[in-house]
């Protein structure tokens, strides 16, 4: 029998093959990519530690109860969206003197743009967010809350960033993403040193 | 005459020989942008909370994920944590982190993240259990798992 030369492979069930593979892929995978707040814990210090004596009016007091309802400095009921403003206002207002660092003494801040009131923050790096919430609180208003907190930092950052590099923070995180440089990363560290984030939160009300 | 005469044909059919590259095509483009299914979920699925100051995790293969939501069972009530394919308590989170530690190189550790995929109807006693379990064996890098959007009054 001759030998048909270059005879075909036949390319008819590639088409078959291909959709088996595409099928297998779409049942075994997901597309959601994964986001959310990112949060760092503290440290668990150790148990001889001394307490830290911080003044009340350098703590900003958030405490929501069972109902989702959201108490302000123990006297002022407000709605989350207003967390975000009244945090700003707190962190921002720059009214006191910074932390001393070595034997230098605190210097007053120069880049807030606060109303100065004596009664309220001292220094971004001294005003503390205390989060005290409900064992009963659902998790969605906390996660609104911490969302609220998030945001006025990223807002304080943004605008000191715009002033002092003419780019906002964010902007300037993602050039980092794509371009991880040492001029980036020390405008970055020192926005962020500007306006740390102090977060306390408390044991839960049981 | 017969040179003139038009040849009478059906539709020709359609060629079907570029269908393997399309269904390729598409293969590949379902390969590049989805991710593994790791887990089935034993819990009703969690829905997650919206929030807009979300930041993305970066490297898959350094997160471990733990879930938290209401049993299937509508008759249980409470809040259910499951990792990886089973249902454990908060007690049992720190050998849950311990044994994902185990998995990775010694000198990434430390770039683990946690995220914590939480229904928004579950209780923040249940999370700060979860957070302080996960403080105590310095696992300190979490991640509130989130949807982005603007639009936050879906959350309460």
């Amino acid at each position: 029998m001759a030998r048909r030369e270059n005879s075909e492979i036949n390319a008819g069930s590639m088409a078959d093959i291909a959709f088996l593979l595409l099928i297998f892929f779409l049942v075994t995978t997901t597309m959601d990519v994964d986001s959310g707040i990112a949060r760092k814990l503290p440290e668990k210090s150790p148990i001889d530690n001394p307490d830290v004596i911080v003044k009340q009016k350098n703590v900003f007091d958030i405490t929501v109860n069972r109902n989702n309802q959201i108490l302000i400095e123990g006297e002022q009921y407000v709605k989350v969206t207003d967390i975000k403003r009244l945090a700003m206002d707190f962190i921002d207002n720059g009214g006191g003197v910074g932390n001393s660092i070595g034997d230098k003494p605190g210097e007053p801040c120069d880049y807030c743009n606060g109303a100065k009131d004596p009664l309220s923050s001292d220094h971004p790096s001294k005003a503390i967010i205390s989060l005290q919430s409900d064992r009963g609180t659902t998790y969605g208003m906390y996660v609104s809350i911490q969302n609220e907190i998030e945001a006025a930092y990223n807002e304080l950052r943004n605008k000191l960033a715009l002033k002092l590099y003419g780019r906002s923070y964010d902007a300037i995180l993602s050039d980092y993403k794509d371009n991880a440089t040492e001029s980036l990363k020390v405008k970055i560290d020192n926005l962020k040193d500007k306006y740390p984030q102090i977060i306390s939160e408390p044991e839960p009300i049981k | 005459m017969s040179k003139f005469k038009k040849k009478k044909k059906g539709l020709p059919a359609i060629s079907t020989a570029s269908l393997p590259d399309i269904v390729f095509m598409l293969l590949f483009f379902f390969m590049v942008s989805t991710t593994m299914r790791e887990t089935d979920l034993l819990i009703k699925k969690p829905a997650l909370p919206t929030a807009s100051e979300v930041k993305k995790l970066e490297q898959k293969s350094l997160v471990s994920t733990i879930y938290v939501g209401k049993s299937k069972d509508a008759r249980i009530s409470g809040d259910k944590i499951q990792v990886n394919d089973k249902i454990i308590d908060v007690k049992d989170v720190p050998s849950f982190i311990f044994s994902e530690r185990a998995l990775r190189k010694e000198e990434e550790v430390k770039y683990m993240t946690t995220s914590i995929k939480a229904d928004k109807e579950a209780n923040v006693g249940t999370i700060l259990d979860i957070k302080e379990q996960l403080r105590d064996i310095n696992a300190l890098k979490i991640s509130f798992s989130t949807t982005k959007g603007n639009d936050l009054k879906g959350n309460y």
